[in-house]
């Protein structure tokens, strides 16, 4: 019996019995789905925080205060304030021309207050940085102009608002030109910052920007800074551009050879791979517990093939009286359970797809960046499984019926 | 006359956990290819198994059996299953159609594992052996849909679509109607006057009657071997179905 016979004769087979195949096959459509689905939504998160990790610049290295391990977070991410880090240092960088492929470098210091505006109040963030943030961030400006170097010498009270602190305090009106405090401290407004959306769980309309030295020596009383980042002129020179800041700020704050760093340097290659790894981690561990549910639904199969070969014994008994081998019962029946799961498998893929696409539209509406990714190793992976499940689950019964004596499979009843 | 069967001292032993029960004594039979031969007896007397053994659905405990010359007992699995599917056809008492399948589809059912491709055009052979038991207008209707006497002539059809050498009846009028039966019969007769070799097992007398030859089984063992002297025959089949 060829193959088209086969499928055929399966095909007739499984036809008779409509919903019992159709429940059976749910338990592969369910596993399938789910393993399209997550890989694929995974695959969309992925790329919308990689994204957000890039879309803060390119070719970023971020100095932090403080020691830390290679691979653990900088000390400053759990909140422990270190002084190390001076303006000076980073002013170093570039000025003595020490680290040779270093571009811009920008640094800041946050705090948080209230911007008010007549009666008008917000909550909101000020950001302390340099006139060279514009050249390290993508930064387009929607009104008046960014924060210069003048203004930092002279610790000027000027302030460049998040569109959405610009919203709260002007609604539609321009807002350059005219005066808010923050912290009761008299600003005048000199620009608003394009709308930028959400980088890494924080809201950057929220954040206005103010003179680091302002910032420092008015509103914060330190003289230490947070955080910093250098860009670089291309990624193959990040391992040298982080030696040489290294070796700067070593000799910058006379560290012994034993002495361990006071800073910490993490690249943005660094972050980018931190995030791929947990967001891949995750999405593998989601998958393999989708996986589990296949198993379910190859035992399934595997119970209900039993039955149908119970059922179905006088059957067998005729195929064999009328010159069916062993194999071509054997094949029969494997080519049924193939048939249910791989057109299992194939219904799952369409509607993991279409769920995936669903959670694409859905993302988009609530306003993150989301790309629509299918994976085609995902795909033929599913495929190759639902059938390896078919065959798995499907040759003890189809064993089963290709042992049945001919004349006791005929008087079964 | 041709040998198509022949049978030395075959015997048959059924082993039901250590209980032995033996079913044929020393059968010796022989039967010539075109000949119409009922195998009668009461229920219990071996006459289905003494056909299931000559229909290679068993293989005999002791004896020899003989098909066209050749001994039975050489042959594996396998290769007897391509002799049910090359010169075997059966007819049962209880049908034995695949349920929710068109008449076209069961009757092609032989076919499928006709590995060699002996009948070249599959669909005309089909077609011709639905025509043969005048089931041509049923052709695309499902089995369930058929009465007892249409599935009766579905599985004629089927065993015949093969061209095989010999036809096995195992009580083909059982289940049917005598309207129904009596037309199953005459497409027997009308394929033994074409020169097919049919082998009936009955235990009615009168379905016997329709043979030419009727060995009558007891007990395990040959009783009675005898030309049937007025043969019955129905009315016209082809009349009937039409």
């Amino acid at each position: 019996m060829d193959l088209r016979s086969t499928i055929r004769v399966a095909y007739i087979g499984l036809k008779t019995k409509k919903s019992r195949t159709f429940m059976t096959m749910l338990g592969i459509i369910i596993g399938i789905s789910s393993v399209i689905i997550i890989v694929s939504v995974g695959g969309g998160a992925q790329s919308l925080i990689l994204n957000q990790v890039k879309g803060m610049g390119s070719n970023l290295i971020g100095i932090f205060p403080g020691a830390s391990e290679e691979e653990g977070p900088p000390p400053s991410a759990l909140g422990i304030v270190n002084t190390t880090l001076k303006n000076s240092d980073l002013d170093a960088i570039i000025k003595n021309n020490s680290v040779p492929n270093a571009i811009a470098v920008t640094y800041y210091d946050r705090g948080v207050g209230t911007f008010q505006r007549q009666e008008k109040k917000y909550d909101g963030t000020f950001v302390g940085t340099t006139a060279s943030y514009t050249k390290v961030h993508d930064v387009e400006m929607a009104r008046g102009r960014f924060l210069n170097e003048d203004e930092e010498k002279d610790l000027a009270r000027v302030v460049v608002l998040g569109a959405e602190v610009a919203r709260e305090l002007f609604g539609d009106n321009d807002p350059v030109g005219k005066n808010i405090k923050i912290k009761k401290e008299e600003f005048k407004v000199i620009g608003v910052v394009e709308k930028r959306g959400t980088q890494l769980f924080e809201n950057q309309d929220a954040l206005s920007f103010i003179p680091i030295s302002t910032a420092q020596k008015i509103m914060l009383g330190v003289n230490y800074i947070s955080l910093a980042r250098v860009q670089i002129d291309a990624e193959e020179n990040t391992d040298q551009a982080v030696a040489d800041i290294g070796a700067l700020l070593r000799d910058r704050h006379k560290l012994g050879k034993n002495e361990p760093d006071d800073f910490s340097i993490r690249p943005q290659t660094q972050a980018i791979e931190i995030f791929s790894s947990i967001t891949d981690s995750l999405t593998y561990f989601l998958a393999a517990i989708a996986a589990i549910s296949l198993l379910v639904g190859g035992i399934g199969i595997m119970n209900i093939m039993l039955i149908a070969v119970v059922e179905r014994t006088r059957e067998v008994g005729l195929r064999k009286a009328l010159g069916a081998k062993n194999k071509n019962i054997l094949s029969q029946f494997l080519a049924e359970a193939i048939v249910v799961t791989l057109s299992g498998g194939i219904v799952g893929v369409i509607f993991g797809i279409l769920i995936s696409f669903l959670v694409a539209i859905l993302a988009r509406q609530l306003g993150f960046e989301w790309d629509l990714i299918i994976s085609y190793k995902a795909i033929l992976l599913s495929c190759s499984i639902s059938i390896l499940i078919g065959l798995i689950f499907g040759i003890y019964p189809a064993e089963r019926a290709a042992k049945l004596n001919p004349i006791e499979a005929l008087r079964y009843e | 006359m041709e040998q198509l069967i022949k049978t030395i001292h075959l015997c048959k032993e059924y082993n039901n956990d250590g209980v032995i029960t033996k079913v044929l004594h020393e059968v010796d039979l022989e039967i010539g290819k075109g000949e119409f031969i009922a195998i009668m007896g009461p229920s219990g007397s071996g006459k289905s198994t003494l056909m299931q053994i000559l229909g290679f659905l068993e293989r005999p405990t002791c004896g020899q059996y003989f098909f066209e010359g050749i001994d039975g007992s050489k042959f594996t699995d396998d290769e007897l299953a391509v002799i049910r599917n090359e010169k075997i056809g059966f007819i049962f008492q209880s049908f034995n159609l695949l349920p929710k399948t068109s008449v076209y589809d069961n009757v092609r059912l032989p076919l499928l594992y006709d590995e060699k491709k002996r009948i070249k055009d599959q669909r005309t052979a089909i077609i011709e052996a639905i025509k043969a038991v005048g089931l041509y207008h049923r052709m695309d209707n499902l089995s369930n849909q058929l009465s007892g006497g249409e599935k009766q002539r579905v599985a004629i059809a089927r065993a015949l679509v093969t061209e095989p050498e010999v036809i096995f009846a195992d009580e083909p009028t059982g289940n049917l109607d005598s309207k129904s039966g009596k037309l199953v019969m005459e497409i027997l007769q009308n394929l033994n006057n074409k020169g097919k070799t049919i082998i009936l097992v009955t235990h009615e007398k009168y379905t016997a009657e329709h043979a030419r030859r009727i060995i009558k089984v007891m007990d395990g063992t040959v009783q009675e071997d005898t030309e049937v002297k007025q043969r019955l025959f129905a009315k016209d089949a082809e009349d009937l179905i039409k």
